[in-house]
């Protein structure tokens, strides 16, 4: 039998495959690497494309937006992406979630009033607790 | 017959009332089996980010990335993960408690405050609170996606690498279990140490890096970053999920016993009625 290599693909939201391969392809930014058993450490980040696995029966392929990829001896990592990831798209992303933040803050309060806060705060939980008491004695 | 007829009024009111919170208890439960399966399913990514910069924290220790390093606090910042709606009981009030408990400990140690929301609760409460909110994020919806959460992050990172900030926090509610949930105050920022394993470093190998450690080592800190914040956002659904469930289900428990007490009241008033016709007409028959 063939040697056969560990492959994990995992994105932050879920596992998208896991099993073992002859040999596994990925688009690294320098161009596209093919990994057998055996392969050095490596560590390397990704662009969009595809993820090839060879496993002894067939060729899987995965599209994956960018991310990293580790290899060790005898498991390959590849850590995808799921968003398209680019330097002017974050960018662009975190404009918009300041945009949010600043339009809403333009009429606020100059200064924490940590104690009027907390007043607030301990009444909220006061009326719970009052619930919570009111629905043990109907209980009794 | 008009006996109690506020009271039947008042009984299919209830009883509305008591459909729609079952109604809704259903649905959170049936949507928190789901935001605990996706909580799940981010699991082995943040584990085995965490593996690699474990690593490379041992095999190269003299680089040191920014986000490792241990600053003088004058400046804070706080990502405060909240649900955006409501009827989950005290889960959002007892999660801003201690939020404002942490903040209140270092507005005293003269340290300004930043804040990231995400959530229209935490949003609502910072803004009456008058806090600097610097980014938020809210209706995310029952299924998260990282990518509405990188532009929010980032702002807190870039704040954190530009020395605009020295902490970073994340606030959020962890999911015990259907019963409990409890709030958590972490640090993201800077990267808590690794635990000491020194039997790592007995045999000691490197990566071969692609295009460069720096770079690379950059790329993971940051995606390590929104894992956790990602994690912190599906744990926080989950609470808020089951919390709802809870509440829902003592309101249509509360419902049910009020529409027992209210039968038992129109009952005894109709009997009333009834005895009381009764002796009318045995009066009226022994008055001819």
């Amino acid at each position: 039998m063939a040697m056969t290599i560990h492959v994990d693909i995992v994105s932050a939201e879920k596992e998208i495959y896991s099993g073992l391969a002859e040999m596994v392809f990925a688009p690294l930014v320098t161009g596209e690497v093919g990994i057998l058993p055996r392969h050095a450490p490596l560590l390397a980040r990704m662009k969009p494309g595809e993820v090839r696995v060879r496993t002894p029966s067939e060729e899987l392929s995965f599209y994956v937006s960018g991310g990293m990829l580790e290899v060790q001896p005898h498991v390959v990592t590849v850590l995808a992406d799921t968003a398209l990831r680019a330097k002017d798209i974050d960018e662009a992303a975190a404009l918009k979630a300041k945009e949010r933040a600043e339009e809403a803050m333009k009429n606020r309060q100059s200064d924490i009033d940590y104690a009027k806060a907390q007043a607030e705060l301990a009444e909220a939980i006061a009326q719970l607790r009052a619930i919570q008491k009111l629905r043990d004695r109907t209980r009794k | 017959m008009a006996v109690g007829k506020e009271i039947r009024k008042q009984i299919k009111s209830i009883q509305n009332t008591q459909k729609i919170t079952r109604a809704m208890e259903m649905v959170a439960a049936s949507k928190m089996r789901r935001a605990q399966e996706r909580m799940q399913a981010a699991r082995p990514y943040a584990h085995k980010i965490r593996q690699v910069i474990n690593h490379l924290h041992y095999a190269r220790p003299e680089y040191k990335h920014p986000f490792v390093l241990e600053r003088e606090a004058k400046r804070v910042g706080f990502i405060i993960v909240t649900s955006d709606r409501g009827l989950c009981g005290g889960l959002n009030t007892n999660l801003l408690r201690a939020t404002l408990i942490e903040m209140k400990s270092w507005h005293d140690k003269q340290a300004e405050i930043d804040v990231c929301t995400i959530g229209s609760k935490g949003f609502a409460f910072c803004k009456r609170l008058g806090a600097n909110i610097v980014s938020h994020v809210a209706h995310l919806g029952d299924a998260p996606r990282i990518e509405d959460l990188i532009g929010t992050v980032k702002i807190m990172l870039d704040a954190y690498s530009d020395g605009k900030l020295d902490r970073l926090y994340l606030i959020y509610n962890r999911f015990v279990n259907t019963m409990s949930q409890q709030q958590m105050v972490e640090q993201l920022l800077p990267l808590p140490a690794a635990a000491e394993d020194k039997a790592k470093l007995e045999h000691h190998w490197d990566y071969i890096y692609e295009p460069d450690a720096r770079a690379v080592l950059n790329d993971l800190l940051t995606r390590y970053i929104e894992s956790l914040v990602y994690h912190g956002v599906s744990e926080n659904l989950a609470s808020e999920q089951s919390a709802r469930m809870v509440a829902m289900k003592s309101a249509s428990d509360n419902a049910g016993t009020l529409i027992d007490e209210l039968k038992l009241k129109y009952n005894k008033a109709r009997q009333a009625a009834i005895t009381q016709e009764i002796s009318e007409i045995v009066g009226g028959a022994a008055a001819v």
